[in-house]
């Protein structure tokens, strides 16, 4: 992705390292410790696990697309649901927000590289074992794990299928990655800016990035411990989730949405960055409120940590636990608003253009907020009731990481590409891959709300009749943005290849560390730190 | 790393100290939400046995409370097990004795828990048990039946607002746990 030729200008004499650029063949991606090297490797990682993760949906939606069982068994259905939701939040959506923070922290605050080159190396590799042990179980005796992306407790540990002990060191080997690229992304913010860059004038990516390290090195370790537990349980005889060895069912849930909701916003709060960044670019404008961003963001994390039993209202908790979990999630409304409202007000009045990553930037604001919404009704205990387990939650949870997560990805990556291969992106194809998603991505998951609304319960193979029409629009709106994602593919590639050459800012509007660098990036930069003023 | 003092030393050992911390903490949640719940009685466990002062035995008349039972048996228990009334009005301080039928259809002799609940959670500190088949274990030989009694008093300080109190007993296997317990021993003892 970045060109071999070292345009590293700064000359030191008292260093002793010999300016190089990267190594030949395969051992350049084995043995690298470059930031951009490991960035671009994370990326495409992602981006396969995407592809896959995605087979996985299209499977389930191929099924659903009328009544009945036609092409897959329930067994096989319950595989498929498990896989997809595991592929895609820790195989898709993290491993690309780690993979934009390799490239693109170091560069924001003039580091020249991450602070634990090696370890972030590890933290790579690690990642395809991982996910490998974890995709192997779907060809093995028994099947892949088929209890749910939750995988509640005693359902994973007294009735699934064997290679639950291979899912268990999956994540393991996830979380071990996930923590070691957290060190390395605090130590980098905390450790090697640039003279003169305060905390409160970093770039939004990074801040929340060091926010999003804080909460990963908070709760990995409590899923470690969880499935630690779910080990024991089902290999040595401990009884943690086991009502009749003295253990508890519902603590599994405690525990795992103590982990799990501080996920969800590890999952965003990069994204939030990704399109603070963008969204002033193409107004022209700096950023609304950037002092009220940081905090509404840190806010949103600390909160996080006290609302994780909103997912769990049904399961019969005392009034008084659904009453404080109710109006905690609601709160979590409030900083979500303080920054909705400053992007609103940051384009207000600017000059805006509508390149593709704007596009997706602005979807991203309309889109999220309706998943935002559907979150505060899911929030309200009473009516969760009728909600709980339907595809009213599959669809909350969509709106949020779709056009969330996953646009906030392509935003990001649209925007930068430019800057990390040179080349400019075909901007005709990067609009139809925009309006493609965007138009799919609506019809899979908007009839979903009037499914769950109506009654139709999650992971499900069959469903009722009255069901069908919303169903089959749900499967082709699934097919359309599936479709799409090869034409992304098809577009970065091209993009890397050959295009028009991209200027050193790339972007008119476009200000930070990272522009004032050459296109593309070279090798190593910042090996002297910048001045910021 | 390099001779020098490495300038993440800190980060690095302050991050994987608090990795670590959350590690156990994990675990430490197992424990720590009992006692939660226990200091602010909002999980519906009924507490132990309750020993009766002699002035708590005056009972007040002037109202009722309906108390209702309800058995269940955990996964593949294949006990019968029901209350041998489903729901009685007794008047708060009146010590009240309910009996509970349980049979073993089974051939061999089995060994059980039966684990209490009370619902709504505010009732739980104001039924009393002094007497419960519930604090220990049970055990029924093939095809034995029993009646096990469960003596309480309904606290006079119980909310005028709860009118109703639902007591559930969930009967849990013990037989592979008692097992265990007795290989154990006798590895310890060494018989």
């Amino acid at each position: 992705m970045s060109t071999v030729v070292d345009t590293n200008n700064n000359s030191h004499a008292d260093d002793t390292h010999e300016h190089h650029g990267p190594a030949k063949g395969i051992a350049r991606w084995l043995f690298t410790t470059n930031h951009k090297d490991i960035g671009s490797m994370y990326l495409w990682f992602s981006f396969a696990m995407f592809l896959i993760g995605g087979c996985m949906a299209l499977t389930i939606r191929a099924e659903l697309f009328q009544p009945g069982l036609q092409l897959i068994e329930p067994e096989f259905f319950n595989q498929m649901t498990t896989m997809h939701g595991l592929i895609m939040v820790f195989g898709a959506v993290m491993p690309a927000f780690v993979g934009l923070a390799n490239w693109l922290i170091p560069m924001m605050v003039g580091a020249p590289d991450m602070a634990l080159p090696r370890m972030n190396n590890w933290s790579f590799w690690i990642l395809p074992f991982a996910f490998g042990l974890l995709l192997s179980t779907l060809f093995m005796d028994g099947g892949a794990p088929n209890f749910g992306w939750t995988f509640y407790a005693p359902l994973s540990t007294t009735y699934a299928p064997d290679t639950v002990t291979y899912f268990i060191f999956g994540v393991h080997m996830m979380g071990v990655s996930s923590i070691m690229g957290a060190i390395n992304v605090i130590a980098t913010i905390l450790n090697m800016r640039a003279p003169g860059m305060t905390l409160m004038k970093m770039p939004l990516f990074v801040w929340t990035w060091l926010i999003t390290a804080f909460l990963l090195i908070a709760v990995m370790p409590v899923l470690a411990g969880v499935v630690t537990m779910m080990l024991m349980d089902v290999h040595f005889g401990t009884s943690f989730f086991n009502a009749a060895g003295g253990g508890d069912p519902v603590l599994f849930q405690h525990i795992f949405w103590f982990f799990g909701h501080p996920e969800v916003y590890i999952m965003i709060l990069p994204a939030f960055g990704v399109v603070s960044q963008i969204i002033p670019t193409f107004s022209r404008k700096p950023l609304f409120g950037y002092h009220s961003m940081v905090y509404a963001v840190a806010s949103i994390a600390i909160l996080s940590f006290i609302v994780w039993a909103h997912h769990m209202f049904t399961v019969g908790m005392p009034l008084v636990g659904e009453l404080f979990f109710m109006y905690a999630t609601m709160l979590i409304a409030v900083p979500t608003g303080v920054k909705v409202f400053n992007w609103i007000t940051t384009m207000f009045r600017g000059s805006l253009t509508f390149e593709t990553p704007m596009l997706f930037s602005v979807a991203f604001v309309i889109l999220f907020t309706i998943g935002g919404f559907s979150g505060l009704m899911l929030a309200i205990a009473p009516s969760d009731f009728q909600y709980h387990d339907t595809y009213f939650v599959v669809a909350h949870f969509h709106y949020v990481l779709v056009p969330g997560a996953i646009f906030g990805i392509f935003a990001a990556v649209y925007y930068w590409l430019p800057k990390w291969c040179g080349n400019m992106y075909n901007e005709a194809l990067g609009k139809w891959h925009f309006w493609l998603s965007f138009v799919g991505m609506n019809l899979a998951f908007f009839p979903m709300h009037f499914l769950g609304l109506a009654g139709m319960p999650r992971r499900i193979p069959d469903y009722a009749l009255q069901f069908a029409d919303f169903n089959s629009i749900s499967s082709v709106g699934a097919f359309i943005f599936g479709a799409t994602q090869l034409l992304f593919l098809y577009l970065v590639i091209k993009c890397i290849r050959s295009g028009e050459p991209a200027t050193d800012q790339v972007w008119e509007g476009a200000e930070g560390l990272e522009w004032t660098i050459p296109s593309p990036a070279p090798y190593h930069t910042f090996t002297t730190p910048p001045e910021v003023k | 790393m390099s001779a020098r003092e490495n300038p993440h030393r800190k980060t690095i050992i302050k991050s994987l100290a608090a990795v670590v911390a959350m590690f156990a903490f994990g675990f430490a949640l197992v424990p720590l939400y009992d006692v939660f719940c226990e200091l602010t009685g909002i999980n519906g466990k009924t507490s132990g046995r309750y020993e009766l002062g002699d002035t708590q035995l005056e009972v007040d008349e002037t109202r009722e409370v309906r108390v209702q039972f309800v058995t269940q048996n955990n996964e593949n228990m294949p006990w019968e097990f029901r209350p041998t009334v489903a729901e009685i009005k007794v008047h708060p301080g009146e010590l009240v004795q309910v009996d509970f039928f349980a049979r073993n259809p089974t051939t061999k002799a089995m060994v059980a828990q039966a684990v209490p609940s009370l619902s709504p959670s505010q009732g739980i500190d104001y039924f009393h048990k002094t007497e419960c088949f519930c604090f220990t274990q049970q055990r029924l030989e093939a095809k034995e039946e029993v009646l096990m009694p469960l003596i309480f008093v309904v606290d006079k300080a119980l909310p005028a607002d709860l009118k109703v109190l639902t007591l559930s007993y969930t009967l849990f296997d013990q037989v592979a746990a008692v097992a265990q317990q007795e290989e154990e021993s006798l590895t310890l003892v060494a018989r």
